[in-house]
Protein backbone atom coordinates (compact mmCIF):
# COMPACT_ATOMS: atom_id res chain seq x y z
CA UNK A 1 0.00 0.00 0.00
CA UNK A 2 1.49 3.42 -1.21
CA UNK A 3 3.33 5.58 1.47
CA UNK A 4 1.19 8.77 0.41
CA UNK A 5 -2.35 7.55 1.80
CA UNK A 6 -3.47 8.78 4.85
CA UNK A 7 -4.00 6.74 7.77
CA UNK A 8 -6.35 7.08 10.42
CA UNK A 9 -5.25 6.58 13.77
CA UNK A 10 -6.58 2.62 14.04
CA UNK A 11 -4.55 1.56 11.18
CA UNK A 12 -2.07 -0.17 12.96
CA UNK A 13 -5.16 -1.81 14.76
CA UNK A 14 -6.54 -2.61 11.03
CA UNK A 15 -3.48 -4.76 10.04
CA UNK A 16 -3.19 -6.39 13.61
CA UNK A 17 -6.88 -7.80 13.17
CA UNK A 18 -5.88 -8.74 9.34
CA UNK A 19 -7.75 -6.31 7.62
CA UNK A 20 -7.25 -6.26 3.43
CA UNK A 21 -6.47 -2.51 2.96
CA UNK A 22 -7.46 -0.38 0.24
CA UNK A 23 -7.48 3.16 -0.77
CA UNK A 24 -10.52 5.36 -0.12
CA UNK A 25 -11.07 8.98 -0.38
CA UNK A 26 -7.23 9.18 -0.13
CA UNK A 27 -7.00 6.49 3.27
CA UNK A 28 -5.45 3.58 3.63
CA UNK A 29 -8.86 1.62 5.04
CA UNK A 30 -9.86 -1.52 5.58
CA UNK A 31 -12.11 -3.06 3.24
CA UNK A 32 -12.95 -6.67 4.90
CA UNK A 33 -11.29 -8.56 7.60
CA UNK A 34 -10.97 -12.61 7.44
CA UNK A 35 -14.76 -12.98 8.45
CA UNK A 36 -15.19 -11.48 4.82
CA UNK A 37 -18.09 -9.26 4.27
CA UNK A 38 -21.19 -11.28 4.01
CA UNK A 39 -20.07 -12.69 7.40
CA UNK A 40 -19.53 -9.18 8.81
CA UNK A 41 -23.01 -7.72 7.02
CA UNK A 42 -25.01 -10.37 8.90
CA UNK A 43 -22.93 -10.23 12.21
CA UNK A 44 -23.35 -6.27 12.23
CA UNK A 45 -27.63 -6.81 11.85
CA UNK A 46 -27.55 -9.89 14.36
CA UNK A 47 -24.96 -8.34 17.16
CA UNK A 48 -22.63 -5.36 16.50
CA UNK A 49 -20.18 -4.02 13.93
CA UNK A 50 -17.59 -1.41 14.74
CA UNK A 51 -16.56 0.20 11.76
CA UNK A 52 -13.65 2.86 11.41
CA UNK A 53 -14.84 5.79 10.21
CA UNK A 54 -12.07 8.52 11.09
CA UNK A 55 -11.81 9.44 7.51
CA UNK A 56 -14.90 11.39 7.77
CA UNK A 57 -14.83 15.17 8.69
CA UNK A 58 -15.66 16.50 11.64
CA UNK A 59 -15.77 19.92 12.63
CA UNK A 60 -17.54 22.81 15.28
CA UNK A 61 -18.87 25.91 13.92
CA UNK A 62 -18.61 28.62 15.78
CA UNK A 63 -20.32 32.22 15.60
CA UNK A 64 -18.88 35.06 15.52
CA UNK A 65 -21.85 37.44 15.59
CA UNK A 66 -22.86 37.51 19.10
CA UNK A 67 -21.13 35.81 22.15
CA UNK A 68 -21.47 32.31 22.07
CA UNK A 69 -23.47 31.00 24.70
CA UNK A 70 -25.71 34.00 25.29
CA UNK A 71 -29.55 34.49 24.01
CA UNK A 72 -30.09 34.24 19.97
CA UNK A 73 -26.46 32.00 19.92
CA UNK A 74 -28.22 29.34 18.63
CA UNK A 75 -30.50 31.41 16.39
CA UNK A 76 -27.26 33.26 15.01
CA UNK A 77 -25.56 29.92 13.83
CA UNK A 78 -28.45 28.24 12.75
CA UNK A 79 -28.99 31.09 10.36
CA UNK A 80 -26.08 31.06 8.98
CA UNK A 81 -25.46 27.54 8.54
CA UNK A 82 -29.54 27.85 6.82
CA UNK A 83 -27.93 29.91 4.11
CA UNK A 84 -26.00 26.76 2.44
CA UNK A 85 -28.25 23.73 3.66
CA UNK A 86 -32.23 23.08 3.79
CA UNK A 87 -32.56 21.64 6.80
CA UNK A 88 -34.30 22.94 9.85
CA UNK A 89 -31.55 23.90 11.81
CA UNK A 90 -33.05 26.56 13.72
CA UNK A 91 -35.27 24.56 15.95
CA UNK A 92 -33.10 21.63 16.49
CA UNK A 93 -33.35 21.26 20.14
CA UNK A 94 -30.68 21.08 21.70
CA UNK A 95 -28.49 17.51 21.29
CA UNK A 96 -30.34 16.85 18.12
CA UNK A 97 -28.89 15.95 14.99
CA UNK A 98 -30.41 16.89 11.37
CA UNK A 99 -29.28 14.32 8.33
CA UNK A 100 -29.35 17.54 5.54
CA UNK A 101 -27.39 18.48 2.61
CA UNK A 102 -25.23 20.95 1.25
CA UNK A 103 -26.54 22.75 -1.92
CA UNK A 104 -25.08 24.79 -4.87
CA UNK A 105 -26.63 27.72 -6.48
CA UNK A 106 -28.38 25.32 -8.86
CA UNK A 107 -30.17 23.37 -5.86
CA UNK A 108 -27.78 20.33 -6.75
CA UNK A 109 -26.30 18.43 -3.60
CA UNK A 110 -22.21 18.77 -3.27
CA UNK A 111 -22.69 16.58 -0.19
CA UNK A 112 -24.36 15.17 2.26
CA UNK A 113 -23.73 15.47 6.00
CA UNK A 114 -24.67 15.50 10.03
CA UNK A 115 -25.45 18.62 11.71
CA UNK A 116 -25.40 18.28 15.63
CA UNK A 117 -26.78 21.10 18.32
CA UNK A 118 -24.32 20.32 21.50
CA UNK A 119 -26.24 19.83 24.16
CA UNK A 120 -24.61 21.35 26.80
CA UNK A 121 -25.70 25.01 28.80
CA UNK A 122 -23.36 27.22 27.23
CA UNK A 123 -22.79 25.62 24.16
CA UNK A 124 -25.06 27.67 22.60
CA UNK A 125 -23.66 29.25 18.85
CA UNK A 126 -22.00 26.09 18.16
CA UNK A 127 -22.85 23.59 15.71
CA UNK A 128 -20.57 20.05 15.01
CA UNK A 129 -20.75 18.82 11.66
CA UNK A 130 -19.81 15.05 9.98
CA UNK A 131 -19.57 15.49 6.12
CA UNK A 132 -17.85 12.57 4.08
CA UNK A 133 -14.71 11.55 3.92
CA UNK A 134 -13.57 12.49 0.11
CA UNK A 135 -15.68 15.84 -0.28
CA UNK A 136 -14.55 17.53 3.55
CA UNK A 137 -11.64 19.49 1.96
CA UNK A 138 -14.37 21.10 -0.46
CA UNK A 139 -16.93 21.24 1.79
CA UNK A 140 -14.93 22.84 4.46
CA UNK A 141 -13.24 25.29 2.35
CA UNK A 142 -17.50 26.16 1.11
CA UNK A 143 -18.75 26.62 4.61
CA UNK A 144 -15.63 28.94 5.81
CA UNK A 145 -16.06 31.57 2.94
CA UNK A 146 -19.34 31.40 2.54
CA UNK A 147 -20.19 32.19 6.08
CA UNK A 148 -16.89 34.44 6.54
CA UNK A 149 -17.63 37.34 9.01
CA UNK A 150 -20.29 35.27 10.64
CA UNK A 151 -18.81 32.20 11.67
CA UNK A 152 -15.49 29.76 12.03
CA UNK A 153 -15.06 26.45 11.23
CA UNK A 154 -12.89 24.65 13.17
CA UNK A 155 -12.02 21.18 11.75
CA UNK A 156 -11.35 18.51 14.63
CA UNK A 157 -8.09 17.13 13.56
CA UNK A 158 -7.43 15.56 16.76
CA UNK A 159 -10.73 13.54 16.64
CA UNK A 160 -11.30 9.62 15.06
CA UNK A 161 -14.86 8.51 14.54
CA UNK A 162 -15.78 5.03 15.63
CA UNK A 163 -19.26 3.66 14.61
CA UNK A 164 -20.81 0.72 17.21
CA UNK A 165 -23.88 -0.63 15.03
CA UNK A 166 -26.32 -3.72 15.58
CA UNK A 167 -29.09 -4.49 17.64
CA UNK A 168 -26.51 -5.39 20.20
CA UNK A 169 -25.00 -1.79 20.00
CA UNK A 170 -26.92 -0.41 23.20
CA UNK A 171 -25.82 -2.90 25.73
CA UNK A 172 -22.23 -2.94 24.72
CA UNK A 173 -22.02 0.79 24.83
CA UNK A 174 -23.80 0.57 28.27
CA UNK A 175 -21.00 -1.43 30.05
CA UNK A 176 -18.68 1.40 28.47
CA UNK A 177 -20.76 4.83 29.12
CA UNK A 178 -23.84 3.90 31.89
CA UNK A 179 -26.62 6.00 30.14
CA UNK A 180 -25.15 6.47 26.81
CA UNK A 181 -28.00 3.72 25.49
CA UNK A 182 -30.95 6.04 27.49
CA UNK A 183 -30.49 8.97 24.29
CA UNK A 184 -32.91 8.05 21.31
CA UNK A 185 -32.21 8.10 18.05
CA UNK A 186 -31.10 11.45 16.13
CA UNK A 187 -29.70 12.65 19.58
CA UNK A 188 -25.76 13.32 20.89
CA UNK A 189 -24.66 13.43 24.26
CA UNK A 190 -21.01 14.44 25.69
CA UNK A 191 -19.66 11.74 28.02
CA UNK A 192 -16.26 11.48 29.65
CA UNK A 193 -14.59 7.96 29.65
CA UNK A 194 -11.54 7.36 31.74
CA UNK A 195 -10.85 11.01 31.00
CA UNK A 196 -11.73 11.51 27.28
CA UNK A 197 -13.88 13.84 26.18
CA UNK A 198 -16.12 11.42 23.68
CA UNK A 199 -19.44 12.78 21.50
CA UNK A 200 -21.35 10.16 21.09
CA UNK A 201 -24.65 10.43 18.99
CA UNK A 202 -27.48 7.93 18.30
CA UNK A 203 -27.03 7.35 14.51
CA UNK A 204 -25.27 5.23 11.62
CA UNK A 205 -25.01 4.00 8.45
CA UNK A 206 -26.83 0.65 8.71
CA UNK A 207 -30.39 1.05 9.51
CA UNK A 208 -29.80 -0.55 12.66
CA UNK A 209 -29.90 0.69 16.21
CA UNK A 210 -26.34 2.09 16.97
CA UNK A 211 -23.83 4.79 18.09
CA UNK A 212 -21.32 6.97 16.31
CA UNK A 213 -18.61 7.76 18.94
CA UNK A 214 -15.93 10.96 18.40
CA UNK A 215 -12.84 10.52 20.20
CA UNK A 216 -9.39 11.87 20.84
CA UNK A 217 -6.94 10.57 18.23
CA UNK A 218 -5.13 9.38 21.06
CA UNK A 219 -7.51 7.49 22.65
CA UNK A 220 -8.98 5.99 19.47
CA UNK A 221 -7.12 2.62 19.72
CA UNK A 222 -7.77 1.83 23.27
CA UNK A 223 -11.80 2.69 22.72
CA UNK A 224 -12.20 0.39 19.87
CA UNK A 225 -10.03 -2.41 21.81
CA UNK A 226 -12.08 -2.01 24.56
CA UNK A 227 -15.56 -2.19 22.44
CA UNK A 228 -14.00 -5.30 19.95
CA UNK A 229 -13.48 -7.21 23.41
CA UNK A 230 -17.07 -7.33 23.99
CA UNK A 231 -17.84 -10.67 21.97
CA UNK A 232 -21.07 -9.31 20.44
CA UNK A 233 -18.55 -7.10 18.75
CA UNK A 234 -16.71 -7.70 14.91
CA UNK A 235 -14.38 -5.16 13.28
CA UNK A 236 -16.26 -4.50 9.88
CA UNK A 237 -14.56 -3.41 6.97
CA UNK A 238 -15.81 -0.41 4.38
CA UNK A 239 -17.21 -3.90 1.61
CA UNK A 240 -20.38 -4.34 4.62
CA UNK A 241 -20.43 -0.61 5.46
CA UNK A 242 -21.72 -0.78 1.76
CA UNK A 243 -23.73 -3.19 1.56
CA UNK A 244 -25.67 -2.58 4.96
CA UNK A 245 -26.06 0.93 3.88
CA UNK A 246 -27.49 -0.24 0.89
CA UNK A 247 -30.11 -2.50 2.01
CA UNK A 248 -31.26 0.12 4.02
CA UNK A 249 -31.93 2.24 1.20
CA UNK A 250 -29.46 4.63 2.41
CA UNK A 251 -27.71 7.14 -0.26
CA UNK A 252 -23.79 7.30 -0.84
CA UNK A 253 -22.52 10.34 -1.68
CA UNK A 254 -21.02 10.64 -5.39
CA UNK A 255 -23.03 7.71 -6.63
CA UNK A 256 -26.63 8.16 -5.40
CA UNK A 257 -26.40 11.60 -5.24
CA UNK A 258 -24.28 14.26 -7.04
CA UNK A 259 -24.49 17.85 -8.08
CA UNK A 260 -26.67 16.70 -10.92
CA UNK A 261 -29.56 15.54 -8.42
CA UNK A 262 -31.79 17.79 -6.24
CA UNK A 263 -33.50 16.61 -2.63
CA UNK A 264 -36.46 16.17 -4.83
CA UNK A 265 -35.69 13.80 -7.63
CA UNK A 266 -32.84 12.29 -4.85
CA UNK A 267 -36.36 11.38 -2.51
CA UNK A 268 -34.90 12.67 0.07
CA UNK A 269 -37.31 16.04 0.48
CA UNK A 270 -37.30 15.09 3.98
CA UNK A 271 -34.02 17.29 4.33
CA UNK A 272 -35.87 20.26 3.47
CA UNK A 273 -37.20 21.22 6.80
CA UNK A 274 -41.43 22.53 6.61
CA UNK A 275 -40.28 26.05 7.39
CA UNK A 276 -37.87 25.91 4.53
CA UNK A 277 -40.36 24.98 2.07
CA UNK A 278 -42.42 27.64 2.60
CA UNK A 279 -39.56 30.29 3.42
CA UNK A 280 -36.62 29.01 1.33
CA UNK A 281 -33.70 31.04 1.87
CA UNK A 282 -31.22 28.32 0.84
CA UNK A 283 -29.27 27.94 -2.74
CA UNK A 284 -31.28 26.48 -5.77
CA UNK A 285 -34.39 27.38 -3.57
CA UNK A 286 -36.53 28.45 -6.52
CA UNK A 287 -35.49 25.54 -8.90
CA UNK A 288 -36.02 23.23 -5.86
CA UNK A 289 -39.46 24.29 -4.58
CA UNK A 290 -40.90 24.35 -8.10
CA UNK A 291 -39.65 21.02 -8.58
CA UNK A 292 -41.46 20.12 -5.27
CA UNK A 293 -44.80 21.64 -6.74
CA UNK A 294 -44.57 20.38 -9.92
CA UNK A 295 -42.68 16.76 -9.67
CA UNK A 296 -39.76 15.10 -10.71
CA UNK A 297 -38.71 14.56 -14.12
CA UNK A 298 -37.09 11.68 -12.62
CA UNK A 299 -36.97 9.81 -9.02
CA UNK A 300 -34.50 7.90 -7.37
CA UNK A 301 -36.22 4.60 -6.72
CA UNK A 302 -35.27 1.23 -5.13
CA UNK A 303 -34.92 -1.98 -7.51
CA UNK A 304 -35.59 -5.43 -6.98
CA UNK A 305 -34.10 -7.41 -9.50
CA UNK A 306 -35.14 -10.97 -10.23
CA UNK A 307 -33.15 -14.08 -9.54
CA UNK A 308 -29.82 -13.84 -8.39
CA UNK A 309 -27.61 -11.83 -10.84
CA UNK A 310 -26.67 -8.32 -9.22
CA UNK A 311 -27.14 -5.52 -11.20
CA UNK A 312 -24.40 -2.65 -10.47
CA UNK A 313 -23.76 0.75 -10.42
CA UNK A 314 -23.93 1.97 -14.28
CA UNK A 315 -26.26 -0.32 -15.66
CA UNK A 316 -28.61 1.07 -17.61
CA UNK A 317 -32.51 0.76 -16.83
CA UNK A 318 -34.97 -0.05 -19.64
CA UNK A 319 -38.89 0.19 -19.49
CA UNK A 320 -40.72 -3.39 -20.94
CA UNK A 321 -40.52 -1.70 -24.47
CA UNK A 322 -36.91 -1.53 -24.44
CA UNK A 323 -36.79 2.79 -23.72
CA UNK A 324 -34.29 3.73 -21.40
CA UNK A 325 -35.59 5.19 -18.85
CA UNK A 326 -32.65 5.98 -16.42
CA UNK A 327 -29.83 4.33 -14.53
CA UNK A 328 -28.71 2.30 -11.59
CA UNK A 329 -26.68 4.42 -9.33
CA UNK A 330 -26.22 1.52 -6.59
CA UNK A 331 -26.15 -2.07 -6.93
CA UNK A 332 -24.82 -5.05 -5.07
CA UNK A 333 -25.65 -7.96 -3.27
CA UNK A 334 -27.93 -7.83 0.12
CA UNK A 335 -26.49 -10.46 2.32
CA UNK A 336 -29.81 -10.58 5.05
CA UNK A 337 -32.26 -10.10 2.08
CA UNK A 338 -29.93 -13.17 0.76
CA UNK A 339 -30.91 -11.40 -3.20
CA UNK A 340 -29.61 -8.56 -4.94
CA UNK A 341 -30.40 -4.97 -4.40
CA UNK A 342 -29.96 -2.26 -6.49
CA UNK A 343 -31.28 1.82 -6.58
CA UNK A 344 -31.44 4.30 -9.31
CA UNK A 345 -32.72 7.14 -11.37
CA UNK A 346 -36.18 6.41 -13.53
CA UNK A 347 -38.15 8.72 -15.60
CA UNK A 348 -41.20 10.02 -13.13
CA UNK A 349 -43.85 8.00 -15.14
CA UNK A 350 -41.61 5.00 -14.46
CA UNK A 351 -41.10 5.74 -10.28
CA UNK A 352 -44.32 4.22 -9.27
CA UNK A 353 -43.94 1.04 -6.52
CA UNK A 354 -44.48 -2.37 -8.01
CA UNK A 355 -43.51 -0.94 -11.36
CA UNK A 356 -41.41 -3.60 -13.91
CA UNK A 357 -38.74 -2.68 -15.28
CA UNK A 358 -35.35 -4.27 -16.95
CA UNK A 359 -32.22 -4.00 -15.85
CA UNK A 360 -29.56 -4.53 -18.79
CA UNK A 361 -26.23 -6.12 -16.85
CA UNK A 362 -24.08 -7.83 -19.67
CA UNK A 363 -26.08 -6.55 -22.85
CA UNK A 364 -29.32 -8.45 -21.69
CA UNK A 365 -32.49 -7.47 -20.00
CA UNK A 366 -32.49 -8.36 -16.45
CA UNK A 367 -36.16 -8.07 -15.17
CA UNK A 368 -36.79 -6.20 -12.02
CA UNK A 369 -39.46 -4.09 -10.40
CA UNK A 370 -39.60 -0.83 -8.42
CA UNK A 371 -39.71 -1.14 -4.53
CA UNK A 372 -40.11 0.42 -1.36
CA UNK A 373 -37.26 1.25 0.73
CA UNK A 374 -35.14 0.26 3.11
CA UNK A 375 -34.97 -2.88 1.82
CA UNK A 376 -35.08 -4.26 5.08
CA UNK A 377 -36.88 -2.94 8.31
CA UNK A 378 -35.06 -0.19 10.05
CA UNK A 379 -34.41 -1.19 14.19
CA UNK A 380 -33.52 3.06 14.89
CA UNK A 381 -34.26 3.55 18.88
CA UNK A 382 -36.95 6.27 19.18
CA UNK A 383 -37.06 5.65 23.40
CA UNK B 1 -3.37 -35.41 -12.55
CA UNK B 2 -1.89 -32.45 -14.19
CA UNK B 3 -3.52 -29.06 -13.34
CA UNK B 4 -2.21 -25.74 -15.39
CA UNK B 5 -2.81 -22.54 -14.48
CA UNK B 6 -3.58 -19.25 -16.51
CA UNK B 7 -2.55 -15.48 -15.46
CA UNK B 8 -6.47 -14.72 -14.87
CA UNK B 9 -6.26 -17.13 -11.66
CA UNK B 10 -8.49 -20.21 -14.27
CA UNK B 11 -7.09 -23.77 -14.00
CA UNK B 12 -7.52 -26.47 -16.38
CA UNK B 13 -7.11 -30.23 -14.84
CA UNK B 14 -7.16 -33.03 -17.53
CA UNK B 15 -9.66 -35.57 -16.53
CA UNK B 16 -10.29 -38.23 -19.56
CA UNK B 17 -10.80 -36.98 -22.85
CA UNK B 18 -12.09 -33.44 -21.46
CA UNK B 19 -10.65 -30.69 -19.40
CA UNK B 20 -12.56 -29.42 -16.16
CA UNK B 21 -12.27 -25.44 -15.63
CA UNK B 22 -12.71 -23.48 -12.76
CA UNK B 23 -11.14 -20.16 -10.92
CA UNK B 24 -8.26 -21.10 -8.48
CA UNK B 25 -8.57 -21.17 -5.24
CA UNK B 26 -6.30 -17.86 -4.76
CA UNK B 27 -9.03 -16.27 -7.23
CA UNK B 28 -12.23 -17.62 -5.05
CA UNK B 29 -10.55 -16.29 -1.97
CA UNK B 30 -9.86 -12.56 -3.42
CA UNK B 31 -13.29 -12.73 -4.59
CA UNK B 32 -14.81 -13.09 -1.43
CA UNK B 33 -17.90 -14.58 -1.00
CA UNK B 34 -19.24 -15.72 -4.25
CA UNK B 35 -23.11 -14.77 -4.55
CA UNK B 36 -23.87 -15.39 -8.34
CA UNK B 37 -22.08 -17.38 -11.30
CA UNK B 38 -23.16 -17.21 -14.86
CA UNK B 39 -22.67 -20.35 -16.94
CA UNK B 40 -22.24 -21.16 -20.77
CA UNK B 41 -24.54 -23.81 -21.84
CA UNK B 42 -23.74 -27.27 -23.50
CA UNK B 43 -22.62 -27.33 -26.94
CA UNK B 44 -21.30 -23.40 -26.94
CA UNK B 45 -17.48 -23.30 -28.20
CA UNK B 46 -14.91 -20.45 -27.29
CA UNK B 47 -12.00 -18.97 -28.68
CA UNK B 48 -8.96 -18.98 -25.82
CA UNK B 49 -9.68 -15.59 -23.98
CA UNK B 50 -13.27 -15.34 -25.13
CA UNK B 51 -15.64 -14.34 -21.59
CA UNK B 52 -17.10 -17.51 -20.86
CA UNK B 53 -18.51 -17.12 -17.14
CA UNK B 54 -19.26 -14.83 -14.99
CA UNK B 55 -18.67 -14.91 -11.20
CA UNK B 56 -20.03 -12.10 -8.61
CA UNK B 57 -18.96 -11.63 -4.76
CA UNK B 58 -20.98 -9.29 -2.54
CA UNK B 59 -18.57 -6.80 -3.89
CA UNK B 60 -17.61 -7.07 -7.14
CA UNK B 61 -18.54 -8.66 -11.01
CA UNK B 62 -15.50 -10.82 -12.61
CA UNK B 63 -15.24 -12.42 -15.73
CA UNK B 64 -14.07 -15.88 -16.50
CA UNK B 65 -12.56 -16.32 -19.50
CA UNK B 66 -12.02 -19.20 -21.62
CA UNK B 67 -8.34 -20.40 -20.52
CA UNK B 68 -8.62 -23.09 -23.73
CA UNK B 69 -10.38 -23.12 -26.96
CA UNK B 70 -12.99 -25.84 -27.30
CA UNK B 71 -16.61 -26.56 -26.86
CA UNK B 72 -18.58 -26.83 -23.45
CA UNK B 73 -19.42 -30.57 -22.68
CA UNK B 74 -20.95 -29.80 -19.19
CA UNK B 75 -21.48 -27.23 -17.15
CA UNK B 76 -22.15 -27.29 -13.08
CA UNK B 77 -25.43 -26.01 -12.67
CA UNK B 78 -24.90 -27.11 -8.67
CA UNK B 79 -22.03 -23.75 -8.12
CA UNK B 80 -25.07 -21.92 -10.14
CA UNK B 81 -27.60 -23.28 -7.35
CA UNK B 82 -25.48 -22.57 -4.69
CA UNK B 83 -22.67 -19.63 -5.41
CA UNK B 84 -21.37 -20.23 -1.99
CA UNK B 85 -19.67 -23.90 -2.74
CA UNK B 86 -17.03 -21.90 -5.12
CA UNK B 87 -15.47 -20.43 -1.61
CA UNK B 88 -15.79 -23.74 -0.03
CA UNK B 89 -13.99 -26.12 -2.51
CA UNK B 90 -13.16 -23.88 -5.91
CA UNK B 91 -10.91 -26.72 -7.18
CA UNK B 92 -12.95 -29.37 -6.14
CA UNK B 93 -16.73 -29.83 -6.29
CA UNK B 94 -17.10 -26.06 -7.56
CA UNK B 95 -15.64 -26.58 -11.24
CA UNK B 96 -17.50 -24.29 -13.33
CA UNK B 97 -17.30 -26.32 -17.00
CA UNK B 98 -15.73 -28.82 -19.01
CA UNK B 99 -14.61 -28.42 -22.57
CA UNK B 100 -13.62 -30.60 -25.54
CA UNK B 101 -10.11 -29.04 -25.86
CA UNK B 102 -9.83 -28.27 -29.89
CA UNK B 103 -5.93 -27.38 -29.28
CA UNK B 104 -4.52 -29.05 -26.52
CA UNK B 105 -1.54 -27.40 -26.89
CA UNK B 106 -2.55 -24.64 -25.98
CA UNK B 107 -2.29 -25.79 -22.27
CA UNK B 108 1.33 -25.76 -22.50
CA UNK B 109 2.22 -22.35 -22.30
CA UNK B 110 0.68 -22.68 -18.99
CA UNK B 111 1.70 -22.48 -15.17
CA UNK B 112 2.23 -25.65 -13.75
CA UNK B 113 0.89 -25.54 -10.17
CA UNK B 114 4.53 -24.31 -8.40
CA UNK B 115 5.02 -21.94 -11.25
CA UNK B 116 1.47 -20.62 -10.43
CA UNK B 117 1.84 -20.94 -6.25
CA UNK B 118 4.73 -18.28 -6.80
CA UNK B 119 2.10 -15.98 -9.40
CA UNK B 120 -0.19 -16.20 -6.88
CA UNK B 121 1.57 -14.94 -3.67
CA UNK B 122 3.02 -11.93 -6.13
CA UNK B 123 -0.25 -10.68 -7.30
Amino acid sequence: MSDTLKKTPLNALHHSLGAKMVEFAGYEMPVQYPMGVMGEHLHTREKAGLFDVSHMGQAFLQTTQITPGSDGAHEAIASAIETLVPGEIRKLKKGGLRYTVLLNKEGGILDDLMITRPPKDGSEGSLFLVVNAAKKAEDFALIESELAGRAVLEVAKKRALLALQGPAAAGVIDRLIPGASEQTFMTMRSFVWQGASLIVSRCGYTGEDGFEISVPNDRAEELAKVLLADDAVAPIGLGARDSLRLEAGLCLYGHDLTPETTPIDGNIAFVIGKRRREGGGFPGATRILQQRADGPARLRVGLLPEGRAPAREGAEIQSTDGKTIGAVTSGGFGPTLGAPVAMGYVDADHAETGTSVNLIVRGKPLPATVADMPFVPQNYYRG
Amino acid sequence: MTVKYTKDHEYVRAEGDVYVIGVSKHAAEQLGDVVFVELPDAGKTFKKGDDMAVVESVKAASDVYAPISGEIVEANSAIVDEPAKVNEDAEGAAWFVKIRASDPAELDAMMDEAAYAEFAAES
